[in-house]
């Protein structure tokens, strides 16, 4: 469903029983072109990607609007003008901290077990993790408040921190992260890598750190920038429940001042981009050291 | 499907140790210990997914003093203001579900046709993950710089043609103006899903149709369509959850009432204070879950007579 996700699941379905023989799919393959396809493909290519870039220079245009229609880039030096805006990105960006370790916490061990010693509870564990898909964020703010409720009257101020966002938006991030971290499990015979460090002494965490992470870092890396995608651009949750992240304080500021809101949300959206083309680029770089890993195994 | 279904393999992690699920020999001691490894994972999901799932189920058959009542419930059908904004919901969905897949499909095409590991399809695939699960808030704003009263193609219009055709930015904050920033994220969502399947597409299954005489229509016609029809469907299905599930765009572009059902709820939970409306908020959430989660159980049949031809 995500752009990382769905390049490392293709270089995934590479190594399998023809990896030798046959490339992965679409590697240099002729293409007989027509001149009518060719030209179609320019038509749309041209048409779809207009109307998606328009809004994208639009705000562009608009946040470099100076006075007397002059151009300058005073509202982006604006940003530091708010405190509170600076407060919501710092807010953000250590919600996503939390969220990478926390996701990873709960689900590289748990995916690994159920590979390893339970392979039966591997429908169950996918099945929970893309639950989140069926229910809305918006429902879950609505059964999840009186949770909230709770914690932030008992449980002092580390319940009514905005960190602890954190734990809905591990869930909201699950089926993406499942996604990511399956496809670099498929790729790696998790099992015989788990047997041989066993075999050799290694604890379990020892196991898992020191030798099934290094072979799944593709996935890893995946999930993580999805995580941190997610919690920068999440607004459904935190505005219901009142805490002012990134997205609530771009929206208020929009009220106040729209130049510098739209600047702000052109610099995040461009920061997202790059976090997402870094992972396109790099990730599948990574899934093929994993792949060198299956290959030498019969080898040893 | 939240209910029952769910609950049952948490408890059985604990309580059923069942036959040994490795090697020879069942050890049951061994086999409770493997399941027990899973019981943090179902600990946090149980709390954080299932109970809240579970809070708002049972609230919606319980009134303000906790005794069971079907008048929230019954509200989903009666009540003009939450039947027209479920209904505005699913025209949204539906429409812009049907344009983000066809474009998008479309955008897919034109890109898979590219070079494959060339810097157009890297950069499409990066940008179309920021607009389709980043957006919210922000695209709303880009819209509004676009079409807004002192957007760009506004003031373009107004200065430069002398039309009066955009110059009216109220149209951008109505249903119509939902529909058009909801289909410029159905787009990139639909070329991430899309694109796989059609990778999936061998040239020797269109060389084979081009030897036997097959035109490029045909071979779009009897192998390529109907090979693309389930995954196009799925992802079809998918698009509708997307914008019926969306909140932050409605949420930053109307400001006027709730007409959809997303801000609806949004509307309910901030005041919950109408006498013996308390939990119609909660009926609400529970009708959008039966109706994802139905589409979703579609989606999932589908998408596992897709995956025979993406493998």
């Amino acid at each position: 469903m995500s752009g990382p996700s769905t390049a490392s699941s293709l270089g995934a379905a590479a190594p399998g029983g023809g990896a030798l023989i046959e490339r992965p799919r679409g590697a240099g393959r002729p293409r007989r072109r027509s001149r009518l396809q060719t030209s179609g493909r320019i038509a749309i290519l041209v048409l779809v990607f207009g109307y998606l870039v328009l809004p994208l220079f639009a705000m562009l245009e608009f946040s470099t609007r100076g006075d007397y229609g002059s151009r300058d880039l005073s509202s982006y030096a604006a940003i530091f003008d708010y405190p509170d805006v600076v407060d919501g990105i710092v807010t953000s960006l250590q919600i996503a901290v939390l969220t990478v370790f926390g996701m990873l916490l709960l689900l590289v061990p748990t995916m690994v077990w159920t590979v390893v010693r339970v392979p039966r509870m591997r429908r169950v564990v996918e099945f929970l993790c893309l639950l989140p898909l069926a229910i809305p964020a918006i429902v879950i703010v609505v059964g999840i408040a009186p949770i909230y409720r709770f914690m932030g009257q008992n449980l002092g101020a580390v319940g009514a921190s905005p960190l602890t966002l954190a734990f809905i938006d591990i869930i909201l991030v699950l089926p993406y992260a499942y996604r990511a971290i399956d496809s670099g499990l498929r790729t790696v015979d998790v099992a015989t890598l788990a047997d041989a460090a066993r075999s050799l002494g290694a604890s379990w965490p020892r196991t898992i750190l020191q030798v099934i992470v290094p072979n799944i870092r593709g996935g890893i890396l995946s999930a993580s920038v999805l995580a941190v995608a997610l919690v920068l651009g999440e607004y459904t949750i935190s505005s219901l429940l009142s805490f002012h992240t990134l997205q609530v304080v771009i929206y208020l500021l929009g009220k106040r001042d729209p130049f510098v809101s739209v600047a702000v949300s052109l610099a995040a959206l461009v920061f997202a981009f790059i976090l997402l083309y870094v992972i396109t680029r790099f990730a599948p770089g990574a899934g093929e050291r994993t792949d060198r890993a299956v290959e030498e195994e019969p080898a040893s | 499907m939240t209910g029952a279904p769910v609950t049952s393999p948490a408890s059985s992690g604990t309580t059923r140790a069942g036959p040994a699920t490795r090697g020879a020999g069942s050890r049951r001691l061994r086999g409770a210990r493997n399941y027990l490894a899973l019981v943090p994972f179902h600990l946090y999901v149980g709390l954080f997914l299932i109970l809240p799932t579970l809070i708002v189920a049972i609230g919606a058959f319980t009134t303000a003093q906790g005794t069971f009542t079907f008048d929230n419930l019954g509200r989903l059908f009666t009540d003009d203001v939450i039947v027209s904004a479920f209904m505005k919901s699913i025209q949204l969905a539906v429409t812009t579900a049907i344009a983000g897949a066809i474009f998008g499909a479309l955008l897919a095409w034109a890109v898979v046709r590219g070079d494959p590991n060339g810097q157009l399809r890297q950069v499409v695939i990066a940008a179309s993950g920021v607009l389709a699960q980043f957006g919210g808030v922000m695209l709303a704003f880009a819209f509004l710089a676009t079409f807004g009263f002192n957007g760009l193609v506004t003031i373009f219009f107004k200065s430069y043609l002398k039309v009066d055709v955009l110059s009216d930015a109220s149209w951008l904050y109505s249903l119509t103006g939902l529909a058009v920033v909801y289909t410029y994220f159905q787009i990139p969502l639909m070329l991430i899903v899309f694109l796989p399947s059609l990778d999936g597409l061998r040239q020797e299954w269109y060389d084979a149709s081009a030897s036997l005489g097959g035109s490029g229509w045909a071979f779009w016609r009897h192998v390529g369509g109907p090979i693309l029809a389930p995954s196009f469907l799925g992802a079809l299905l998918l698009l509708f959850t997307n914008a019926f599930s969306a909140y932050a765009t409605a949420a930053a572009l109307v400001s006027q009432g709730s007409p959809i059902i997303t801000l609806q709820i949004a509307s309910q939970f901030k005041s919950e204070v109408v006498l013996g409306q308390e939990n119609v908020g909660k009926s609400i959430a529970l009708g959008m879950i039966v109706i994802v989660s139905i589409v979703m159980a579609v989606y999932a049949l589908i998408q596992r007579r897709a995956s025979r031809w993406v493998r």
